[in-house]
């Protein structure tokens, strides 16, 4: 932690807040202070809570307990127009722009002068939208652009970007931070929530940093890349490393597992062929949209692919509906857990959910037997069943071990995992990760998508690299250090070279 | 205080029973003497075609729909019994409950295959079972309805004088659906695609199966519920269930069945439908017009729909 | 306008004038007359269309507007039984008060007492229902010719009924307010998108009240409507509008989900749904087949639009 010696009044502060939704924290404490005239820059990782603090500055929600000071007075706003009204304006992650009205009807809603909203949309280089179009049909990333055009009209004291940069294009980028400096040179001040390291240290001031709900730090983002990557990890990945102790394994002989031939799906992926040998842990790594969702979808009966095979044990399937890549032993634990869990109900019904899925068991339930094998799966993944009876009160990390749970439960050959340690704790990481290895090497396979690199070496045998809907690159797990990953998913070179 | 609060919060059913009880209590303090075990005879007596209609509302209301067309249906099954009864009681009974299962296949086609709006799906439904019936009724004119003895039994009969013949039919139909919702894999899949019907889908669930076979049910609850209701008037017309439409979407709201799905049960609308029909007892003691009434009725059940909504946010 | 947005406010007209062309080929003396009796039947009916058509837009739904336009048309015939024409405009006036009430009640209990619009509207629909009854017992009372001409004359000779004119001016007045105005953009965005809308500075439950507020206007309107159409005062006549104006915006196109959706639709919906019954008399049929025909229209263009959403996401 570093010394922040206090040199201007700050415009906005923010003290001890926190916000509960249930029994799930989002927030724990957050401080943060934004200085007239800086560009102040808010990380963390994914679920630490950085947009329900944005959320609670501008009045979406009430914070549970906490202050917050505007210009040195207690304000507390009841909604985003009032926060508006205060010059603090936020362009969230989904642009609040309403679908079904023009652009300018958009505008004239938020009550914010047409020409000035001209005037910044000059300045981000979208002058040639047409006002008249529906919201609808205009493309995501220059929706958000607008978004932010409406934002910087109403002159904002206090202006909050969150992920603005996420879905934009280079160029546009570029203008977007233009701005942001020439908001900074006329006094105001601008919070800016980025995952990209880079924009942060060339853009920024200072950062905060939050933690699972907490501010951990407050840094100068002057060569402090390394210190806020140190801080928004808490060293947890290498922490967990020492816990996994894997054999290296020779690969198997016989059919494979999961065995994926020339996969094609629109843009998203073409011609995608790989293998998942018994008791293998296969991982993909690949950047944002490159194709995975896709991948894991038209290989669970989700999606349907528009041509290839996919075949389990040798076997090629029909795949029209999950029930038939179930059948075939392929499970899948989706990208968002929430798609797949019974919020309002128990999680012994989450958990027996699937052994439903045949008329035949519409009949009467074996009670006894059902409790006995949702409990062993609840016990061997150590789920918290305090909050039992109602799934959603649940903490991210027992949520998501429900959902690998149930497949326990039921029994599967080949687990399809899409990034299952998104935004839950370490404790809970590293019982997923014990787990993949131990169900691997019982005999099944797992195929395992993550967006953090450091696990593929922790937890798999081998990585594939997807980019722009094909294999870029193919690795043992001992070479798919972070370097050769990224290099590999960014489409620059072979990685095995 | 609200440790109490919170208990029956927890435990909704207690809250209700008390509201119950209360609204007996109402009963006789308006008119002490009433609440004799006639008077609960009687009571359970009208409570029982509710509850049976509501029972079927109770399963499509979980799974985040609604049924408009239950009205239409136990008035055309009524009707339909009526005027067949002279082609023997099986024959007529048959005919009266098919009117139920296609209304209810009608439905369910509409709303789990083609993902039509359970609101508008039924709306349409109904419309088109009353206009047929109303159709069937002109060229009906000249032949002479009656209801079949045993249906009067049914609907109006007594057992040992005491113990109201349709009782029985509730307890029976009651039971399958407490034991249904409660221990049967469809129940379980009832709650669930009330729930998430995408996280059905991606557990291998077919929710049209589900669905289809839910409004079905319904729908020929709500048949049943016009035989009832036809034995207990012995009068065949064509607005005979159309004053129950609102009382089956009201006890299953009172009884604490989320109208967006997933949450709530059986036990809540039972005692939601005594609710009902006490109240309703309780409006005609108080001696009041036949418009006041269907107010107040309406009223208390603003108020109860709201406070529950309150108790459980 | 873009070119679809173009077709779509087109298709509706056209297929009135392509639905009373064919009914003029089946019944050749289809004339002025029967032209006027459509006006008259689509009357109260295209104002149900609008009534509900505002709150549906709003993102809601209104169960009660039968007993709305019941208590709009009760309260006018017994009130104007005895009384002159200036008088009965004053009544009139009254009476939309009375209906702004309804709305403003049906509005503000959806908005606080967060029970679902279809439970809550539902309710109060049946507690409208006693109130139609309170008034009028039973069908009687009336009102003075010269104020059942308003809408049953044909002052503008005999294929231009008043009817229509009554109709076109009714939508407009409450329709004018609101797309006139800054209402109508609060409206389209609380039915379009709740969070943006909320985001965007609207007071998403204050814009569903006001639409169920204007819908209450619009459902006074059509009651009276229905006392000049009929010229007495019925409690129970209103029951067929509440589903009947669910048709009518089904079919004129507007989104049950909210946010979607214009006027000119649900009226000429209206229109059609009037003529229906009307062609089956020509052609011989039982006219009461025309419920049959609403359940089915209903269905099937809900259908219709549901696979056409499924068609444009498969491809």
């Amino acid at each position: 932690m570093i010394d922040v010696v206090i040199d201007a009044a700050p415009v906005l502060s923010i003290r001890g807040v926190a916000k509960s939704f249930g029994s799930v924290v989002a927030l724990r404490s957050a401080d943060l202070e934004v200085r007239p005239g800086e560009i102040h820059a808010l990380m963390g990782a994914n679920g630490a809570g950085k947009s329900t603090l944005v959320k609670i500055i501008t009045g979406v929600y009430p914070s549970d307990s906490g202050e917050m000071r505007l210009a040195g007075a207690a304000a507390r706003f009841r909604s985003p127009a009032d926060a508006r009204r205060a010059g603090v304006v936020s362009v969230y992650q989904d642009p609040a722009i309403v679908p079904d009205l023009t652009v300018a009807q958009n505008m004239r809603l938020a009550r914010v002068p047409l020409a000035a909203v001209k005037s910044a949309m000059r300045e981000l280089g979208i002058e040639g939208v047409d006002l008249a179009t529906p919201a609808r049909l205009v493309d995501f990333a220059i929706l958000r652009l607008i978004d932010l055009a409406r934002a910087l009209a109403s002159d904002p004291r206090i202006l909050i970007l969150d992920e603005i940069t996420a879905a934009l294009p280079a160029d546009l980028s570029q203008r977007v931070f233009a701005v942001m400096r020439d908001r900074r040179s006329r006094g105001a001040s601008v919070l800016f929530i980025s995952h990209r390291l880079a924009e942060v240290t060339a853009l920024c001031d200072r950062a905060t940093v939050l933690r699972d709900g907490v501010t951990v730090g407050v840094t100068s983002t002057k060569d402090a890349a390394e210190q806020i990557v140190d801080l928004m990890l808490g060293s947890e990945v290498a922490k967990a490393a020492a816990s996994v102790a894997r054999p290296t394994r020779a690969p198997a002989k016989e059919a494979a597992a999961l065995d994926v031939a020339n996969l094609n799906y629109g843009h998203a992926l073409r011609g995608v062929s790989f293998a998942v040998a018994r008791g293998e842990v296969l991982g993909i790594a690949a950047l944002e949209g490159q194709g995975q969702e896709a991948l894991f979808d038209c290989i669970a009966g989700v999606r349907r692919a528009d041509s290839g095979i996919v075949a389990a044990n040798g076997v090629a399937l029909k795949l029209r509906h999950p029930a038939d890549a179930i059948r075939a032993g392929l499970v899948l634990v989706p990208a968002n857990r929430l798609t797949s869990l019974l919020p309002q109900r128990s999680v012994q019904e989450n958990v027996a959910l699937a052994a439903f899925g045949r008329m035949r068991a519409w009949g009467p339930i074996a009670l006894r037997a059902e409790r006995e094998r949702v409990g062993r799966a609840v016990a061997r993944l150590q789920i918290d069943t305090r909050a039992a009876a109602e799934v959603r009160r649940l903490s991210g990390g027992n949520m998501q071990k429900v959902v690998i749970a149930r497949w326990i439960a039921a029994g599967f050959k080949t687990l399809l995992c899409f990034d299952p340690t998104r935004g839950i704790d370490i404790g809970a990481k590293r019982q997923i990760y014990a787990l993949l290895r131990e169900v691997a090497e019982q005999g099944a396979s797992v195929l395992l998508f993550t967006s953090e690199l450091p696990e593929i070496r922790l937890v798999c045998d081998r990585a594939l690299v997807l980019f722009g809907g094909r294999v870029a690159a193919e690795m043992p797990a001992a070479e798919a250090t972070e370097a050769a990953l990224l290099r590999a998913a960014h489409g620059l070179t072979e990685a095995a070279s | 205080m609200s440790a109490a609060l919170e208990f029956l919060r927890a435990r909704t059913i207690f809250a209700l029973i008390l509201l119950l009880a209360l609204f007996v209590g109402f009963v006789e303090l308006v008119r002490p003497g009433t609440v004799t075990p006639l008077w609960v005879s009687n009571a359970l007596m009208f409570a029982a075609p509710l509850a049976i209609m509501g029972g079927g509302q109770t399963l499509v209301m979980l799974t985040g729909g609604i049924d408009l067309s239950v009205s239409a249906v136990a008035t055309g099954s009524a009707y339909l019994l009526a005027t067949n009864a002279s082609h023997g009681d099986f024959y007529a009974l048959a005919i009266a409950l098919s009117l139920g299962a296609i209304v209810g296949a009608v439905n369910g086609i509409g709303v789990a295959l083609l993902r039509v709006q359970p609101l508008v799906m039924t709306l349409g439904t109904g419309l088109m079972t009353g206009g047929v019936m109303i159709v069937y009724s002109q060229q009906m004119m000249a032949s002479q309805p009656h209801v079949p003895g045993l249906i009067q039994t049914l609907g109006a009969g007594k057992l040992a004088g005491f113990v109201p013949v349709d009782l029985f039919l509730w307890l029976i139909v009651g039971g399958v659906i407490l034991f249904g919702l409660h221990r049967t894999g469809f129940g379980r899949l009832v709650y669930a695609v009330g729930d998430n019907a995408e996280a059905c889908h991606l557990a291998g669930v077919r929710v049209w199966r589900v669905l289809f076979v839910d409004y079905l049910i319904c729908s020929v609850l709500a048949s049943i519920t016009g035989l009832v209701l036809v034995g207990g008037t012995n009068a065949a017309d064509l607005s005979l269930a159309e004053s129950y439409l609102l009382p089956s979407v009201a006890c299953v709201v009172i009884g604490g069945t989320s109208i967006f799905g997933g949450r709530g049960g059986y036990g809540g609308t039972i005692v939601g439908a005594l609710i009902l029909t006490v109240l309703t007892s309780l409006l005609t003691l108080l001696d009041v017009s036949e418009p006041a009434k269907q107010i107040l009725f309406g009223a208390i059940i603003l108020v109860l729909a709201a406070a529950y909504a309150r108790l459980t946010e | 306008m873009t070119s679809g947005a173009f077709v779509r406010a087109l298709a509706m007209p056209a297929l009135l004038t392509v639905a009373l062309a064919l009914t003029r080929l089946a019944h050749p003396t289809f004339g002025a007359f029967d032209i006027q009796s459509l006006a008259l039947g689509a009357l109260p009916l295209a104002l149900a269309a609008a009534a509900q058509a505002i709150v549906v837009i709003s993102g809601g739904i209104d169960l009660s507007i039968g007993s709305q336009i019941a208590i709009a048309n009760v309260l006018s015939a017994s009130l104007m039984q005895h009384a002159d024409f200036r008088q009965s405009l004053m009544i009139s006036v009254l009476v939309l008060a009375a209906g702004a009430g309804l709305g403003l009640v049906n509005g503000v209990v959806v908005a606080l007492s967060r029970i679902p619009d279809v439970v809550a509207t539902l309710t109060t629909g049946f507690i409208f229902g006693g109130g139609a009854l309170l008034i009028l017992e039973r069908p009687g009372g009336g009102a003075p010719a010269a104020y059942l001409n308003l809408a049953a004359g044909q002052d503008f000779g005999p294929w231009l009924p008043n009817g229509l004119i009554v109709m076109i001016l009714g939508v407009a007045a409450v329709w004018a307010p609101i797309r006139l105005t800054r209402i109508g953009l609060l409206i389209y965005a609380a039915g379009s998108d709740p969070i943006a809308a909320f985001r965007s500075g609207v007071d998403v439950r204050a814009a569903r009240t006001i639409a169920y507020l204007f819908s209450g206007i619009a459902c006074a309107i059509g009651g009276m409507a229905l006392t000049m159409t009929t010229g007495i005062g019925a409690p129970l006549a209103g029951a067929y509008y509440t589903l009947s104006s669910v048709a009518a915006i089904v079919i004129g196109g507007v989104s049950l989900t909210g946010g979607r959706g214009g006027m000119v639709g649900p009226v000429v919906a209206a229109l059609l749904l009037t003529l229906a019954p009307m062609d089956l008399v020509f052609l011989g049929i039982d006219p009461n087949y025309g419920q049959v025909i609403q359940g089915a229209l209903i269905v099937l263009v809900v259908m219709a639009a549901g696979f056409y959403a499924y068609w444009r996401e498969r491809k």
